[in-house]
């Protein structure tokens, strides 16, 4: 800590900060653009401006830069300087002299952070009179529109794009006044990250693209607090809505989680809420027919309920996309013995062993800021880029978090970005990544090994031998895995903080109990290491928490008639297993009830369909691959622009039904109510009831709420169906409101941030307004509560199936070591990689992912194409006992031969480890159906 | 470009003479080598592109057989830079920035050439040349066929 | 062909030139060919190698340094014992770099070619000098690419010393190695300033880096490195065959500064050209060197040394050209290359010309530089045509402030307010007669 003195007042502050982040986490307002506090300081818009004095005898003074001014005890500065209150009123007259002032028609008027620095510097009358300079701009792909006239050169986009999140196809071009930013050529944006570009940038140079077509103004939105729901990261947002449509998807600043940051699944792959063809009303299909009638909710329910009344035997199929709350209802509905979680078994073996290592191996699973801090990384079997990219973004920032300790032991503050970048020199703390094929984190790797999976969790195995010899050895192991394994336990040993990443996305328990093993001996050396492991959906670590059997169980149970009703939660069994057993168990189903908020293969199939509510219109919690139960909070309320939709939360559904059945009053239910008995159902799971403030929450008295202040337009926009304004739909479940009436300010701390807006702040940087301290943490605290740490007691669920048959050691040490994988003559073993753009079923219905989804196509070895006599793009036939299917070629050089590679979603019948045949497409004889 | 890697510490030092070396083949850097240098160096296009269109003398257009580099900075201009500039003009029915239509040269200005003391100077090619009279310029282009 | 092939050149004789007054130039050829290596050690060249490597330590050869009194030729004048001795170096850190700034660009400056091209071994042995001082590996010349002719006379040099052992492992026998490479930039001034040059060195768009950290902590690559231009290393041979007092002693009483400098002088004077005179020297005699004004013109307004120095009137050419005598006139003596301007030659115009060099050299990285001389060089041309606005002069020294020292992120833009507000302060009618009058008025 240090004093300095602010216009002649004392203050406290952060010793190691630049000058310009203490005065903005004291709540000072300072202007600035090129700096940012993910990213440092580089002294390029001189925005932000302040005087600064030698000593108290000094009148005098000297302008200095905020942001490249290193706090110092007893400093004295002056924010109010005539001089620098001008010299900052210039820079903007500079800034804006090229500017086009096209704010009525830029979709970034409103929560503009040039506007906002405008109105701060007070900048207000135009003296340059002479011709503004013009850019053409450019087509960046379905996520980013350009708009590069509006550009004030602060040079964030690329610090972002390039240094930060490691993109190469952006740059800066040109210079002196002609300073261009785009890519080398035009085309889409490659990097995965690209969407913090509209709030990075802090113009409209680069704005959602997907919000474009239906735009609306910040302060016309209505928004929540909602948890990304595309994948197990569990990214805080503020989903934007106007009109009964989400239209985009912002940021919501978490001090632990995501920080600043969303990776473009996840801001951008929302459409699928929006689309046309949801079910929005209840609908009844007769057995064998193909359409369906819609019902009313009573009658729905009453029909529901008396066919479920008729069935022997009801079984349910929970699913890792919907809440805990959902999950938990629908297991109430049909009781413990017969709920599936909707979760395949092998993924479930998966998810039970994960689960397991979380509390027992010793080390915790870190944060995502807490990624940030390790020094040592070991990625077992992932490519975090594709199926957690918000975790791969912080593995590379841990990585090169290498260059800050470089620099600080040379007197450079981490803050200096440009001189840590240039002393550092692309310095990097190890990493090693294990995986089949290449992955977009190889660039900043030690070693990148390409291996099978069994090799994958062979090296697992040999690194944790390595670093205790009490831990199973691998038997035959080949004399370059072997080195590679000392390599990395010795990399691992060095560290402070090692990080293990591994998860379940190759499917393989085997990698699982290497990784668990690697954990435990580091723990063991009382290292303050770490445990990622990567689940593949939203709440797939809660499902596992509540238990349940595998869904192939749930399915083995109809088809054989052990029962015939079945309840589908929110899952698509077609994406899971092949189309065959599904299918059989559907046809032998008296009875099939399907809640979703997609009109999925599975939705008709059911015989009653409810329209469930998605993350936009329903409240839950979610538990993230952290381990950090989540809620989100319904956005909008669906009825109340579209009168006629009969949406409502899974768990509502549910427990009206559960109601109904059981012939009591369907007397509506809370969700606190669901919240308490899930909690108290699975003592696992007892904090989620403190994952967020409860219904009864009020700062000041006051609700929260969803609309900001200046929200326009409420008494007219339902006019078409009412020229009265009815009152704003009610929320008993939370302590949001659907309105501007409520709290919605900075200056109380609070957790709970549906949109972040401040005095003078209307752009996302009204971020720094709710932190302890720029980049810190909500005043309120960072949302969320963890459920799943080390040495944390669980009952354990004795199953009767999925029951993995773990065997380990006294020291608890896993002891299967698998035999090395063999290639096969004539017999190919399939993995699926899992791809960001396609490769996850809600957001693939979203059109903007659907465009970026890369083709579809089956990856060789070289060797083995060569061996085959085939080349990249030939067509090949790809079968396996399940499915059968014509794929391009694509030749990853790294593949490890004998294996072929299928991105995840290409087809659900295909399964890692399955073991398939290749031909070319005519010689098999028979076509792909 | 092996020997030009050799030296230095990173091979992005590489970037300005490997443009100058396609430079130095094509007369100018066509778009097609932008991704082929990034891939050689190990670096990003964008960044290749960044530092090909920062410097003046990376040409990122087609230029003339010759280049006229025409000082303009101040000692030339006092010395009658802007006589020398209408003449080239005249004499090529071209600006800065244009090539003749027959491709034989491009005009373009450029600062300090270093050669004050001869101002006004201008460069052809690898020459220098100065103090020229206005009148000398018809002479001179002829010595670049 | 009639038009001259340019070439670099002194006015002073080979008698005119000795050993002990003219350190820089005395081995010059007069028909101004190459100094060869031959040429350059029969005329005591690398002698000062040969004595100081291994002979005195780094610390002694800084000290010898300092006290000689040597300030930066590049044009900022800051003593180049001083930046070696800031230098970073030491067993636990990595050794550095020895940068030479060759980038000679700014406007009125023609002095490092004449080194370069006919000197090069002058350049060569100062440069081993430097790097034995600061432990430099390696040695870098950052040569503009324009300078042909310096970049053969370069590569041959180079050649010549390697294959003598002048450069390379364990040179003269003293256990110290170290080895030098000619890099071409590829255009822009703002390769010119030291740190924008070290990102152009390694591949980079030539923005420059923010100090601290300086060079001396963390330069190309990071490591320790020192830039020096060109004049300023062909100094040091000298400075340490002869030492510190003969040294300074060059200078006399002329100055507190040491040495000579390569002075200069263009515009319409009838000799323009180059002399080495004694650091200090007054703008007065220079003047006389260079046969005063041609063609019966007067002298209006000079600047001192480059573009970026600000307008001095006649009446200063009696100031000492010394870094700080020019520097209390308020002006700066820059490179010392004058540039004079003559009666009936306007100053607005000039002016223009020069913030729209400034304007295009501008790297676009800081605002007020990047768009604030774009709108000073059009307000110039406003007012060079007579269609200026009330207030545009006003307008325009508000700019110049706001492109003043520490509010931009180099020097590049105070070096380009410094001839505006010059200007204005000497020649305020010239800029008051572009407004434009009401009809009548
Ligand atoms: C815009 C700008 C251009 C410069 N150009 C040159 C140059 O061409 N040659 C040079 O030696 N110094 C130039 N300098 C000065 C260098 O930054 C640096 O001070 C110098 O190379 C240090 O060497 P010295 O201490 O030996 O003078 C320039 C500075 C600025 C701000
Ligand atoms: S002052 Fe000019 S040249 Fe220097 S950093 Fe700023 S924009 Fe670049
Ligand atoms: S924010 Fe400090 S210079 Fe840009």
């Amino acid at each position: 800590m240090a004093t300095i003195h602010v216009d002649g007042r004392a203050y406290e502050v952060v010793g190691s900060h630049n000058l310009l982040q203490a005065c903005l986490s004291l709540g000072l307002d300072v202007p600035y653009f090129c700096w940012h506090p993910a990213m440092g300081s580089v002294g390029a818009c001189r925005q932000c401006a302040v005087k600064q004095y030698k000593d108290e005898d000094d009148t005098q003074g000297m302008l200095v830069m905020s942001c490249m001014a290193p706090v110092e005890e007893a400093m004295r500065v002056s924010i109010d300087d005539e001089e620098a209150y001008e010299f900052r009123r210039s820079v903007i007259e500079w800034l804006m002299a090229n500017h086009p002032h096209d704010c009525p028609v830029c979709e970034e008027g409103g929560h503009c952070h040039l506007q906002d620095m405008t109105v701060m510097t007070g900048h207000a009358r135009r003296r340059y009179r002479f011709r503004k300079r013009t850019h053409r701009n450019q087509d960046l792909g379905p996520f980013i529109a350009h708009e590069m006239n509006r550009c004030i050169t602060c040079y964030r986009c690329v610090r972002f794009y390039r240094d930060y999140a490691g993109g190469e196809d952006l740059g800066a071009f040109g210079s002196n006044d002609n300073v261009y930013f785009g890519r080398y050529r035009e085309g889409a944006l490659e990097s995965a990250f690209s969407g913090n570009l509209t709030e990075v940038c802090p113009t409209g140079v680069f704005t959602d693209r997907t919000h474009s077509d239906h735009y609306v103004r910040k302060w016309d939105l209505q928004f929540a607090p909602s948890i990304c729901h595309q994948c197990a990261v569990g990214c805080n947002t503020s989903p934007g809505e106007r009109y009964g449509d989400i239209r985009r998807i912002e940021n919501r600043y978490h001090g632990e989680v995501n920080g600043y940051f969303l990776c473009d699944r996840g801001r951008f792959g929302h459409g699928y809420v929006n689309r046309d063809d949801r079910p929005r009303r209840p609908e009844w299909r007769n057995v064998g027919e193909a359409s369906a009638t819609p019902l009313e909710v009573d009658a729905a329910l009453d029909r529901g309920a008396d066919a479920l009344r008729r069935a022997r035997r009801i079984i349910g199929i929970g699913s890792p996309r919907a809440s805990l709350e959902s999950n938990h209802q629908l297991r109430e509905l049909v009781g413990e013995a017969n709920f599936s979680s909707g979760v395949v078994a092998a993924e479930q073996a998966c998810l039970s062993r994960m689960a397991r290592l979380a509390r027992e191996s010793g080390l915790p699973a870190p944060s995502l800021r807490e990624v940030e801090a390790h020094d040592a990384i070991l990625v077992l079997g992932e490519d975090p880029l594709q199926s957690a990219a918000r975790l791969g973004l912080a593995l590379r920032r841990a990585v090169l978090a290498r260059g800050e300790v470089l620099a600080e032991a040379r007197d450079i503050p981490a803050w200096n970005a440009e001189a840590v970048m240039t002393l550092a020199q692309g310095a990097r703390h190890p990493l090693f990544i294990a995986y089949p094929a290449a992955t977009g984190l190889d660039s900043l790797a030690e070693h990148h090994l390409a291996l099978a999976e069994e090799n994958i969790a062979r090296l697992g195995f040999a690194v944790a031998h390595a670093i205790d010899d009490r831990a199973p050895a691998v038997d035959d192991l080949d004399e370059s895995t072997r080195e590679a394994a000392r390599r990395i336990a010795e990399a691992l040993l060095d560290a402070q903080r090692p990080l293990v990443v591994s998860g379940g996305s190759l499917a393989s328990p085997a990698i699982l109990d290497a990784a668990g093993n690697i954990a435990r001996a580091l723990a063991g050396r009382r290292r303050r290491g770490g445990l990622t492991l990567v689940r593949r959906e939203a709440n797939s670590t809660g499902v596992e928490l509540l238990g349940g059997h595998p869904l192939e169980w749930a399915l083995d149970e109809l088809s054989r008639g052990a029962a015939d009703a079945l309840v589908v939660l929110e899952n698509d069994l077609y994406q899971r297993l092949p189309r065959a057993p599904v299918d059989r168990a559907l046809e032998a189903s008296a009875l099939v009830v399907v809640l979703d908020h997609q009109r999925t293969p599975t939705w008709q199939r059911a015989h009653l369909g409810l329209p469930a509510a998605s993350f936009a219109e329903a409240s839950g919690t979610l538990v993230s691959l952290e381990g950090r139960a989540q809620r989100f909070f319904a956005v909008h309320e669906p009825r109340y622009h579209r009168p006629e939709s009969r949406i409502h939360s899974s768990w509502r559904w549910l427990h009206a039904l559960e109601a109904t059945l059981e012939h009591r009053q369907a007397s509506d239910v809370g969700l606190e109510t669901v919240i308490r008995a899930c909690a108290d159902r699975h003592p696992a799971l007892a904090a989620i009831i403190d994952a967020a403030p409860g219904n009864d929450y009020r700062i000041e008295g006051l609700e929260l709420a969803r609309a900001p202040h200046r929200y326009s337009g409420r008494t007219a926009m339902r006019a078409h169906l009412d020229v009265s304004e009815p009152r704003p739909p009610s929320d008993a479940d939370t302590p949001f409101v659907f309105s501007m009436e409520g709290y919605s300010g900075s200056d109380r701390p609070r957790s709970l941030v549906a949109f972040a807006w401040a005095p003078g702040w209307n752009s996302p940087q009204a971020w720094n307004k709710f932190t302890d301290e720029v980049g810190g943490h909500l005043r309120g605290g960072d949302p969320g509560v963890r459920v799943l740490e080390p040495g944390s007691r669980e009952r354990s669920h004795e199953r009767s199936h999925g029951r993995s048959h773990e065997r380990s050691s006294e020291s608890g040490y896993a002891t299967e070591v698998p035999a090395a994988f063999a290639a096969r003559d004539g017999e190919w073993r399939v993995v699926i990689l899992p791809r960001l753009f396609g490769g996850e079923e809600t957001s693939s219905l979203s059109a903007a992912i659907a465009a970026r989804a890369g083709a579809s196509t089956l990856t060789l070895a070289a060797d083995d194409a060569r061996r085959l006599g085939v080349t990249e793009g030939d067509s090949l036939s790809l079968e396996t006992a399940d499915t059968r299917r014509n794929l391009p070629l694509r030749v990853d050089p790294l593949l490890p031969p004998g294996l072929v590679a299928v991105p995840a979603g290409v087809d659900p019948a295909l399964a890692s480890g399955d073991s398939a045949r290749l031909a070319l497409p005519d010689s098999m004889g028979v076509e792909t159906p | 470009m092996e020997r030009e890697l050799a030296c230095y510490e990173q091979p992005q030092a590489a970037c300005i003479e490997a443009l100058k070396i396609v430079q130095r083949r094509h007369g100018w850097v066509p778009d097609g080598a932008i991704p082929v240098i990034a891939r050689v160096l190990g670096v990003g296009a964008a960044d290749v592109e960044g530092v090909a269109t920062f410097y003046s003398l990376i040409f990122r257009q087609p230029v003339g057989r010759h280049v006229i580099l025409v000082c303009d900075s101040s000692s030339c201009l006092l010395t009658g830079f802007e006589a020398l500039r209408d003449a080239l003009s005249g004499a090529l029915g071209i600006g800065f920035g244009q090539t003749t239509a027959d491709g034989r040269f491009t005009l373009l200005p450029i600062c300090c050439l270093g050669a004050c003391d001869g101002g006004p100077a201008l460069m052809i090619d690898e020459d220098t040349l100065g103090p020229v009279a206005p009148e000398e310029v018809g002479e001179l282009l002829e010595g670049y066929p | 062909m009639t038009a001259t092939r340019y070439h670099s050149r002194l006015h002073q004789t080979a008698r005119e030139r000795h050993a002990d007054t003219h350190p820089l130039t005395w081995r010059l050829h007069e028909d101004g060919t190459r100094v060869d290596l031959e040429d350059y050690t029969a005329k005591d060249g690398y002698a000062a190698v040969r004595q100081v490597l291994g002979r005195q330590s780094p610390e002694d050869v800084i000290e010898t340094m300092k006290s000689a009194n040597l300030r930066g030729r590049g044009g900022g004048g800051f003593s180049a014992g001083v930046k070696w001795s800031l230098t970073l170096k030491g067993e636990d850190l990595p050794r550095g770099y020895l940068v030479c700034n060759a980038d000679e660009m700014e406007p009125g400056t023609f002095k490092d070619r004449v080194l370069l091209e006919q000197l090069p071994h002058l350049l060569i042995e100062g440069m081993i000098l430097a790097a034995y001082a600061n432990d430099s590996a390696f040695g870098y010349i950052f040569l503009r690419v324009e300078y042909v002719t310096a970049a053969r006379a370069l590569t041959r040099a180079l050649e010549e010393a390697r294959a003598a052992g002048w450069l390379g492992d364990d040179i003269a026998g003293s256990g110290f190695d170290f080895d030098i490479v000619l890099h071409t930039g590829a255009g822009r001034y703002i390769c010119g300033e030291e740190t924008a040059l070290l990102n152009s060195l390694e591949g980079r768009r030539a923005n420059p880096r923010t100090k601290p950290p300086f060079p001396g902590q963390s330069g190309a690559w990071g490591k320790p490195t020192v830039v020096n231009n060109v004049e300023t290393l062909c100094n040091v041979p000298a400075a340490l065959r002869h030492g510190a007092e003969w040294y300074q002693g060059l200078s006399g009483n002329l100055s507190d500064d040491g040495g000579t400098k390569l002075y200069g002088m263009s515009g319409r004077v009838a000799r323009p050209g180059l002399w080495e005179l004694p650091i200090g020297t007054r703008g007065e005699s220079l003047f006389e060197l260079a046969g005063g004004m041609r063609d019966g013109l007067r002298l209006k307004a000079w600047q001192p040394g480059g573009s970026s120095t600000g307008f001095l009137m006649p009446e200063h050419l009696d100031l000492a050209l010394d870094y700080d005598t020019i520097g209390e006139a308020g002006s700066r003596l820059g490179t010392g290359l004058m540039t004079v301007v003559a009666e009936g030659q306007s100053l607005v115009t000039l002016v223009r010309n020069m913030e729209g060099f400034f304007a295009r050299e501008s790297c676009g990285w800081c605002t007020p530089c990047r768009d604030g001389l774009p709108w000073v060089e059009k307000l110039l041309r406003a007012l060079e045509v007579g269609e200026g606005k009330p207030g545009d002069i006003e307008l325009l020294q508000e700019l110049a402030s706001g492109l003043g020292p520490s509010k931009t992120f180099c020097a590049h833009a105070p070096g380009a307010s410094m001839p505006l507000v010059s200007a204005i302060q000497y020649f305020r009618d010239e800029f008051e007669a572009g407004i434009a009058r009401p009809d009548g008025a």
